[in-house]
């Protein structure tokens, strides 16, 4: 159970890259994208985009799928929707905290 | 997009008073809704209970980082260990810091907490669903409690 728990890349480790952030921006659309069309229009070299991808990909932010000679990549939203949501989560309870400290000290 | 909490507000009353509810232990239990054990010690672990009617299960155990006097209270914990079979010791925990400024009327808190990115994705999910829908309840019991004793 930790063991498949650690094994998961965080998400904001992920994301906290240029280059990975404008691959997410290209994948966001919904169209899976070849290594080749990643690497097009960028300065980076066709093996460092694909060392960002797998990045993401450990964090499950995208996924690859073979098709023909080609891996593909697409973008998988879930990992982070959940993360926004948790954030959310947690953001609720301190409102509510913090509302319940104000009816304490100003009663 | 961002890693950590953040929260301001305004509390009508002086930063002293704003500091004892934070820092003296029973008064941080009082309005946080936990027993605990003993008072804050900077170093320290400080244990209780959670008592939320439906949560006394849940085990509350922060590390106190620093006190400040009027100024700063850290601590750092293990957000949402609802789950008893699960060992949350192994993951690292986030750091909450509350600090304190005197204002013209009052007393302005900021809250911060930090670290979300350390924490596995797979039990950000769990957390999410096991509190999905329960704390709206929660939190409207005991908003109705606090009103009855100011």
């Amino acid at each position: 159970m930790s063991g498949r728990r650690q094994a998961r890349a965080p998400i904001f480790a992920a994301l906290g890259d240029e280059t990975r952030l404008s691959l997410v921006a290209k994948l966001c659309g919904g169209q899976p994208r070849s290594i080749s069309q990643l690497t097009e229009g960028s300065k980076l070299t066709r093996q460092a985009i694909t060392k960002h991808l797998r990045v993401l990909e450990r964090a499950e932010i995208v996924r690859s799928v073979r098709s023909g000679r080609e891996t593909l990549f697409r973008f998988d939203p879930e990992p982070i929707e959940e993360m926004k949501k948790y954030l959310d989560l947690v953001s609720r309870q301190w409102d509510q905290a913090l509302s319940r400290l104000r009816s304490f000290v100003e009663g | 997009m961002a890693n950590r909490i953040e929260k301001s507000i305004e509390l009508k009353a002086s930063v002293s008073r704003v500091w004892r509810a934070l820092t003296d232990h029973r008064e941080f239990g009082e309005w946080f809704r936990v027993k605990l054990d003993g008072p804050f010690v900077p170093g320290q672990i400080s244990r209780g209970h959670i008592t939320y009617p439906g949560y006394e299960h849940v085990k509350w155990e922060v590390v106190v980082q620093k006190m400040e006097p009027e100024r700063l209270f850290s601590f750092t914990w293990h957000p949402y260990c609802v789950d008893p079979k699960i060992d949350y010791s192994k993951e690292t925990p986030t750091l909450v810091e509350f600090r304190l400024k005197k204002t013209a009327s009052g007393t302005l808190l900021l809250l911060t907490e930090s670290g979300f990115d350390k924490i596995p994705s797979e039990r950000r999910l769990e957390a999410f669903r096991m509190n999905d829908g329960g704390w709206t309840e929660q939190m409207k019991n005991i908003e109705g409690y606090v009103a009855q004793r100011p």
